[in-house]
């Protein structure tokens, strides 16, 4: 495989791929929202259980799409849980901006653990929402925003 | 290593021959001028270019006159001046259009908005599992409220050539119009709109190896004369006053504004380069190529093809089981091969095919066998990695 491709579809990515965790839906979630990308196709609904202490106490994923955006919802359902509102919130800055490129080339990604598998999509612009979607799709839901999420 | 391009996304559009771009440049190189309009001779020149393009176009399709061929900016800007004109005026309450599972947004939207607009209802025939209309449906649909049909002549999304001649004919029975999304037939098929007798044909430009943003909607000229323009502006007038304005005649009274001149003066010329190398012979080297790369992809594992109506135009759709088709277009673009990931516009019908998005290869008259071959390969090492 070629290096930017190897870099992009990295071996964490394509197990997280082809076994989502928390990949189920939750009962009763507290906060709920769907995203969802025209151009592609890809649809992802992300149910959270946020107790009255603002920590998340379970989140999962539904949803189809590429094995980037798949992988990622996977990715940040077993990062985020037992993690507070507003940490969900400072680590979805973090890897918005690792995705976007706007971190520059040595990033400090510490904090984003497992995540900084992603920083290969900043090569690729039109596969950056397929990272980000169930980010700004969770985000949403925390927000307890109704409406849809579109990202193309 | 840059790898040479093969480029499988010609029902997205064409790559234009050198033929097409020189006679385009010649036009702002050598007879820039606005046409209809001045008495000097660089505008009757660049009129008679433009003129002389909607005969080629008139004669390509077999048009009875030339005042059927109306320049727009593409099929769906045909289909909305369709849409827009004579649906307006003939649509009414309680009034249904029919359309087909297999339409691409520009043949849904536009029909869509006039039913909401009319309070009119939008009817639509169910394909089968190939991809084929199922006839008997249509059949069922149509009755003494239906006012209209638009139909899909080749789908971008499976391949299918529609029977749209027995469609014709039925609706004509029952005195309804049909309108034909032409855009993928017109590359490839024959089209004669007299025999045919269809009442209005749309397609692009682009996909005919011509420039984009020029397209061509054909009316049978009774049709024309009985609807209101679409626009209104300079051109589509013959006198002006506050009072009062007089439509210019056919078929200036639906081209308002200075037209695209330059890609009308292309498209003329992609006309002339296909007649050249015979659609025949377009057709005959597309099929042999769908048919090749059918059965080469049919041994790939998990690969399911979508759309395999027995008529078919160079249109290879397909889905793996466990690998997204977005996945697919980043893996075969590393090794050059463009293809279109996604639901190419067509969302209901990806829907009826219960997938999210498809993986197409479409082909033109200059890919080769190899380059088939270099999309197999491609598509063998992506399951390498997902398998």
């Amino acid at each position: 495989m070629d290096q930017e491709l190897r870099e992009l579809y990295q071996q964490v990515i394509l197990d997280h791929n082809k076994s989502p965790r928390n990949f189920r839906l939750i009962d009763h979630p507290t906060n709920h929202a769907e995203g969802y990308n025209p151009l592609c196709g890809d649809n992802i609904n992300v149910f959270l259980s946020v107790n009255d202490a603002g920590i998340i106490e379970d989140i999962s994923f539904q949803g189809s799409g590429c094995a980037i955006s798949k992988a990622s919802a996977s990715l940040m359902t077993s990062m985020l849980k037992g993690k507070t509102v507003a940490e969900a919130e400072k680590i979805f800055n973090k890897f918005h901006e690792l995705v976007t490129d706007k971190l520059g080339d040595n990033p400090d990604i510490d904090e984003l653990g497992k995540l900084a598998v992603f920083g290969g999509v900043r090569e690729f612009p039109a596969r950056v929402k397929c990272a980000s979607l169930a980010w700004h799709t969770m985000i949403n839901a925390l927000h307890n925003k109704n409406e849809k999420v579109v990202t193309e | 290593m840059v790898k040479p391009l093969v480029y499988l996304d010609n029902a997205a559009t064409t790559q234009k021959p050198q033929y097409v771009i020189d006679k385009t440049n010649n036009y702002y190189e050598k007879m820039n001028a606005n046409i209809h309009r001045g008495v000097h001779a660089l505008s009757q020149e660049a009129t008679e270019a433009f003129e002389s393009s909607r005969i080629i176009i008139k004669n390509f399709i077999n048009a009875l006159g030339k005042n059927e061929i109306i320049f727009t900016r593409g099929t769906t800007e045909s289909i909305n001046l369709v849409a827009s004109s004579y649906g307006r005026k003939n649509i009414k309450e309680g009034d249904e259009i029919i359309i087909s599972t297999m339409e691409h947004h520009s043949n849904i939207v536009p029909w869509q908005m006039l039913c909401a607009e009319k309070n009119a209802k939008l009817r639509v025939i169910p394909v089968n599992d190939e991809g084929e209309i199922i006839f008997e449906e249509f059949e069922k649909l149509i009755n003494e409220k239906t006012k209209f049909v638009s139909i899909v002549y080749a789908s971008n999304s499976l391949g299918t050539v529609n029977p749209v001649k027995k469609i014709i004919d039925l609706a004509h029975s029952y005195n309804i119009p049909v309108m034909l999304d032409a855009a993928q037939a017109v590359n490839h098929l024959k089209i004669d709109v007299q025999q045919l007798d269809c009442d209005f044909l749309a397609f692009s430009g682009h996909k005919l190896y011509g420039p984009t943003g020029i397209g061509i909607l054909y009316g049978k000229v009774n049709h024309l004369e009985a609807m209101p323009p679409y626009q209104g502006g300079g051109d589509m007038i013959s006198k002006v006053t506050f009072e009062e304005t007089t439509y210019n005649e056919l078929p200036h009274k639906f081209e308002a504004g200075t037209p695209d001149i330059a890609g009308a003066i292309g498209l003329g010329a992609a006309i002339e380069y296909i007649e050249k190398i015979g659609l025949e012979n377009i057709a005959y080297h597309e099929n042999l190529l769908l048919e090749y790369a059918t059965k080469a992809v049919s041994d790939l594992q998990g690969l399911r093809i979508i759309g395999t109506a027995k008529e078919k135009i160079g249109v290879l759709s397909f889905h793996f089981e466990n690998v997204h088709p977005h996945d697919v277009g980043t893996f075969l673009d590393f090794e050059g091969v463009a293809i279109r990931t996604g639901h190419h516009c067509t969302q209901p019908l990806m829907r009826r095919f219960n997938v999210p998005a498809t993986s197409r290869a479409s082909f033109g008259m200059y890919n080769t066998i190899e380059e088939v071959d270099v999309l197999v390969n491609g598509l063998k090492k992506i399951l390498e990695v997902f398998g």
